[in-house]
């Protein structure tokens, strides 16, 4: 009966929203045009700042390089980070994630050949050695050309999804309480439990399918990199949608007021946008905004579709970020259920 | 008759406001009772607080014997005063969805039939008028085969005609041996429709029983209705106690023959007069009128 009764919710929500046609329209242009736009925007844009990771043996302890070191350092629109491990960072360089990486004492560095901005930050490396008694170390890591396209194409489908499960789930719910539709369903058998699990069904399809045909779409016109398994990348982008929808279910499980609702679903929708390293790295950050991203959802599904679809990784390299959206879901789901007000 | 639903001392507060105050009553199976009382007399929420919408803050409310549960739930057929219905589906849409809802459910093309939903089965609930909506959800009010059915004023917004057939689906339910319980501004659907009423006012229940018993337990005299112009209130207030509503005078008496008289010695033209015997319109008024706002 409860399957029956999940089922009905289910199947009046997907008819709702096919026949609201304006709704359906905006909901597959709007991805479109953001991936064109920013795709095409960024692609041959380099960024402002160069990155150089030096290593130190601590965070804790400021160590005073050579001067020709130190010469380096007040090169201006270069960021410097401090990193202690080596092969971390040879992955970021391949990555095209930091420019070059230099240990200060050896004066060894390491470059990705294929990088315009490794090569820019060698020359100005060796600039600043000139009159110095050391002598930089090169050493070249290879690594294939990761374009920012590829870079920013799974942020981009996952903040589109994003904004399809905030704003699809969280409006909608909040319009049915205001317009007295969930009174009335108050009013039969059905559970908070069954009616919610409906709108995550309901909206996870439409958002996959959605999402399935942008991807189609933008790689047949911008042929983006995806080395790893598209079973795995479905498995990592449906969990982000159930986390991200449960965030939405949260969010609606009381409000009645759609300006209300408007300004919470931005509230927590603008902070993923920008922190969950969608259009740029969030190497460098200050560590506050570097570990706060850790707690957005949409950190963990660009993160962990980034890894499978440039890297080629499998499932077990990303559990991490499984197991965070999972558990995610979970407890909001949870919750969302516990305080879940039919009026 | 068995007792269906049990109502016991039951409060509702919002606040410092006490919308229900302590109200207890039994429903027998098969009866159909009105709840009638001014707007803001706590009607609507004590019918909430029994269709188990609404949490009472005091007090019990038993469905044959038992708490309000999912045997409730499947078994209580509800009309709201205000019910929006999900966008862009159809009607007959929108029943195949209710009845998904419930283990035991009627023939859809029965109820389609009945309450007349042929003529707009395949129309957005958008586009319906005031009138094919009621019907509507009363159909889907109906659609578990309800054993206990709460309309919440459902014949509000409808024209008259709406109205009497709406009355008339209300009544074949109440012949098929639902209970019904049903509140209402209109007099005359309470007289129509009610074995009982319940008058409610400041959240608390000033009289419960039957219509006519009710009438004969408050009133033993009739009205005379005279049209305004024909006797100004100086004179209709001083000499007869009348009231004036609508355009009319209204005197109450005991012995219209005497009554009569004295305004035929007044010189009061009588041509438009008439005799009614007191109705709950009256009741109503003399009972949330005078003894609780005096």
């Amino acid at each position: 009966m409860m399957w029956k009764r999940m089922y009905a919710l289910f199947v009046a929500r997907n008819t709702e929203f096919f026949r609201d046609r304006s709704a359906l329209a905006w909901s597959i242009l709007l991805p479109i045009m953001i991936i064109f736009v920013f795709a095409y925007a960024f692609t041959d844009e380099s960024p402002e700042k160069f990155k150089v990771a030096y290593l130190v043996a601590s965070d804790l302890v400021k160590e005073e390089g050579s001067p020709a070191f130190e010469k380096f350092k007040s090169t201006r629109y270069i960021q410097f980070i401090p990193v202690q491990a080596v092969d971390v960072n040879l992955r970021k360089i391949e990555r095209h994630q930091i420019d070059l990486l230099i240990d200060a004492k050896t004066s060894r560095y390491w470059i990705n050949q294929t990088s315009p901005n490794g090569y820019i930050v060698e020359k100005l490396l060796i600039a600043a050695y000139i009159n110095s008694s050391q002598t930089p170390v090169k050493t070249t890591v290879e690594g294939d050309q990761v374009r920012y396209l590829d870079w920013v194409i799974p942020g981009v489908i996952a903040m589109n999804m994003m904004w399809g499960a905030l704003f699809g789930i969280g409006f909608v719910i909040v319009r049915y309480r205001k317009m007295g539709v969930l009174k009335r369903l108050r009013a039969t058998p059905v559970k908070p439990i069954e009616f919610l699990t409906a709108q995550i069904m309901s909206r996870l399809w439409l958002l996959i399918v959605v999402n399935t045909l942008i991807f189609i779409g933008m790689d047949f016109f911008l042929d983006f990199r995806m080395y790893g398994s598209y079973v795995d990348l479905f498995v990592v982008f449906t969990l982000g949608c159930i986390c991200l929808i449960c965030c939405a279910l949260l969010i609606a499980a009381r409000i009645s007021n759609e300006e209300v609702a408007n300004g919470m679903l931005n509230l927590i929708s603008w902070p993923m946008m920008f922190l969950s390293g969608v259009w740029f790295s969030l190497e460098g950050a200050h560590p506050w905004m570097q570990k706060f991203a850790l707690i957005l959802p949409l950190t963990h599904v660009t993160e962990a579709a980034r890894e499978i679809m440039i890297d080629g990784v499998g499932l077990t390299q990303v559990l991490d970020h499984l197991l965070v959206l999972t558990f995610t879901s979970i407890i909001l789901l949870v919750i969302g259920a516990k305080i879940f007000r039919w009026e | 008759m068995s007792i269906i639903l049990q109502v016991s001392n039951l409060v509702k507060r919002f606040g410092a406001l006490t919308a229900v105050d302590d109200v207890s009553f039994d429903i027998q199976a098969g009866s159909c009772v009105g709840l009638l009382g001014p707007n803001g007399a706590g009607k609507t929420t004590t019918i909430e607080l029994m269709e188990g919408i609404k949490i009472p803050t005091e007090g019990s409310i038993r469905y044959n014997g038992e708490p309000l549960g999912l045997k409730f739930r499947n078994e209580a057929g509800i009309m709201f005063q205000n019910t929006a219905l999900q966008e862009f589906v159809t009607v007959r849409e929108m029943l195949v969805q209710f009845s998904r809802f419930y283990p035991k459910t009627a023939d859809i093309d029965e109820l389609v039939e009945q309450y007349a939903l042929k003529e707009f089965l395949h129309q957005d609930t958008r586009q319906l008028s005031g009138g094919q909506k009621q019907r509507l959800l009363l159909a889907i009010a109906l659609i578990n085969r309800p054993k206990i059915l709460f309309l919440d004023e459902p014949t509000t917004g409808l024209d008259p005609q709406s109205r009497r057939n709406l009355w008339e689906q209300v009544r074949r339910v109440k012949d098929n041996g639902a209970t019904i319980l049903l509140t209402t501004h209109y007099m005359e659907e309470a007289y129509e429709l009610c074995d009982e009423i319940a008058i409610m006012d400041h959240g608390k229940i000033i009289a419960h029983d039957a219509p006519d018993v009710l009438l004969a337990q408050h009133f033993n005299d009739v009205v005379i209705q005279l049209r305004e112009q024909d006797i100004p209130s100086e004179i209709g207030e001083v000499a007869f106690g009348a009231t004036y509503r609508n355009d009319s005078a209204h005197i109450v008496t005991s012995d219209v023959n005497k009554t009569i008289e004295q305004l035929l010695q007044l010189k009061v033209p009588l041509q438009h007069l008439r005799v009614r015997a007191r109705d709950l319109e009256d009741l109503f008024l003399e009972l949330t009128g005078k003894e609780l706002r005096t």
